[in-house]
């Protein structure tokens, strides 16, 4: 390679990337950083129109949000979405992966596809057909119950049945693409160990907890960081199917940054919020990546 | 032997049925009569099928018009998206320059922060360069796709050097070579990236229910949501909605699937 030669492609190298790296770098890195600065003002619907009104308060925007008790109805709301929804799309994904990874199926692409679709759906659009499948009288979810016997459920109306119906809707939306990367990684498993713990008579669960699940152990780690991140963005159902409430039973991080950002024009305030759902989310990543090393998963 | 295989496909058959009877359900009362799917017990049939939903969301709703905004925002994001992404993806991979591997670790290590943190400054961003209600300002975000790059890196890493040096040594240009040489070995990956990102800004609606406030630049999934706030009664004309919003991208996911859930693969697992 000439001297020449090595120039061009430096010179080529920085041309080809930096117009990529100055859009990440202006729509992406500034604001996220600008952020955390926005989050010590008081930039409301006053500095909106003139700039001259913003001031510095420091952390008073934090200190107000730990006096607001929608603020921590909207936090215990998504902890509850991550806790519960997490295990629950996981398993659901895991099952139906090893359901189209049986060796037993036929016609195996048509079911994945199947399976994979709602993942593809537009999330709006999908909401809205939920809303009426989960209407209480008219929808089809509570006349399936009613012919086992159980009473109509106000699935969207009652504060109790708001989350679980939300994350029934979640889970069926995005148990596919889990299920798409749980598949690759039970390619991975050899039969042959399966086939064994079956000869030496083990049943089903003890061969998914023995021999499946060390094997894609790394997998369920991966699944479960996106679940969480997952579930800490919820915003789109909530604001189609409940508009937060009964009774703000669904009001989640994200759509009270919204409300708080873009409904009353609290920007400094909205930032702050943002800023906290970060933290959270990078915690709770944290805390899976060191519990994943120390079981010796990763 | 034969009766486990098909109670294991029976089974399947079963869950993906389930799983796609919403979506059958929604074309099914797209095509009722006004009123029709009111009633106990819910009827899965259209007694007589009718388009008369779908005529008058495109007359009196003016659905066309978000149909066209859904169009030629998705259209503009892709083209963008590649222009932007498949350059970098390459340069990331291929060519030495000094601060390329620190860079490209940053870059990496921001895929962790999701992109609503910096929503509100990216709107008062947008508002100072007046791009604030216009197309422009919807398909900002779709500029800065860290994980395009990531994807075209990934397949490019394949190519082997002697091709790339090969090519230098016959005098051809930097450009040249990313033209000529590596942009036909990518047409898989482009295509992935392509439908990724159609796809996604499709389906988008958090940022445009930000930044676009003139009802005349809704997209689809906008007008959907504020429509659906009102008109709760309506389960007919809301299903024929739903349709128009969703059927193109699942058409086109099937059509396309192959390349989608090979993307999908190269971004999670080996990633």
């Amino acid at each position: 390679m000439t001297a020449a030669g090595r120039v061009g492609e430096v010179r080529a190298g920085w041309a080809m990337s930096s117009p990529a790296l100055a859009a990440i770098l202006l729509f992406f890195v500034l604001p996220a950083i600008a952020s955390l600065f926005l989050s010590f003002t008081d930039f409301d619907i006053y500095a909106l129109a003139d700039i001259g009104n913003l001031r510095f308060v420091g952390l008073q925007n934090y200190e107000r949000l730990v006096e607001n008790p929608l603020f921590w109805k909207a936090m215990t709301n998504t902890l509850l979405f991550v806790a519960v929804g997490t295990p629950f799309i996981v398993a659901l994904s895991l099952f139906a992966a090893m359901l189209v990874n049986s060796r037993w199926l036929k016609w195996r692409p048509v079911w994945r596809v199947a399976l994979f679709a709602p993942y593809v759906t537009t999330l709006v659009a999908t909401a809205v057909v939920w809303r009426y499948l989960l209407h209480t009288r008219y929808g089809l979810l509570n006349y399936l119950l009613s012919l086992f016997g159980v009473p109509p459920v106000d699935w969207l109306g009652s504060p109790t049945a708001s989350l679980p119906a939300i994350l029934i809707f979640v889970g069926w939306k995005t148990f596919g693409y889990n299920m798409i990367i749980f598949l690759a990684a039970l390619q991975t498993v050899p039969r042959e160990l399966d086939e064994a713990a079956r000869i030496d008579g083990a049943g089903w669960f003890m061969r998914l907890r023995h021999v499946t699940l060390p094997a894609i152990a790394p997998t369920v780690l991966l699944v479960s960081v996106l679940t969480v991140a997952g579930m800490f963005q919820l915003f789109a159902e909530p604001y189609v199917m409940t508009q937060g409430g009964p009774a703000q039973s669904t009001v989640t991080i994200l759509y009270f940054m919204y409300e708080e950002g873009f409904k009353w024009w609290n920007l400094g305030s909205g930032a702050a919020v943002a800023f906290l759902l970060f933290l959270c989310i990078l915690a709770v990543t944290l805390v899976q990546l060191r519990l994943a090393k120390r079981s010796g998963a990763i | 032997m034969s009766l486990r295989r098909w109670s294991v496909t029976l089974l399947a058959a079963f869950a993906a049925l389930v799983t796609i009877a919403p979506l059958l359900w929604m074309a099914s009362v797209s095509l009722m009569a006004r009123g029709e799917a009111a009633h106990f017990p819910p009827p899965l049939w259209p007694a007589s099928p009718t388009l008369e939903n779908y005529r008058e969301l495109f007359g009196s709703f003016g659905v066309g018009r978000f149909l066209l905004n859904s169009i030629l925002i998705s259209t503009l994001a892709t083209g963008l998206a590649l222009l932007f992404t498949i350059p970098a993806g390459y340069a990331f991979a291929k060519l030495r320059f000094k601060g390329r591997d620190a860079t490209f670790r940053l870059l990496v290590a921001a895929l962790v922060v999701p992109g609503q943190i910096g929503m509100l400054p990216l709107f008062l961003e947008l508002k100072a360069m007046g791009l604030v209600n216009s197309y422009a300002g919807a398909l900002v975000p779709w500029l800065a796709g860290i994980f395009g790059i990531f994807l075209v890196r990934q397949y490019c890493l394949s190519i082997p050097d002697e091709m790339l040096e090969a090519a230098r040594i016959d005098g051809a240009s930097e450009g040249q070579i990313l033209r000529r040489i590596v942009l036909p070995i990518l047409t898989p990956i482009i295509v992935t990236l392509a439908l990724y990102v159609f796809l996604s800004s499709w389906n988008d609606f958090m940022w445009p229910l930000i930044i676009l406030a003139d009802q005349d630049l809704y997209t689809l999934p906008v007008a959907l949501a504020a429509n659906s706030r009102q008109n709760v009664q309506d389960y007919e004309i809301m299903m024929a909605g739903a349709v128009v919003t969703t059927l193109p991208v699942l058409i086109l996911f099937l059509a396309l699937q192959r390349y989608y859930l090979s993307g999908l693969l190269t971004g999670s697992v080996k990633g």
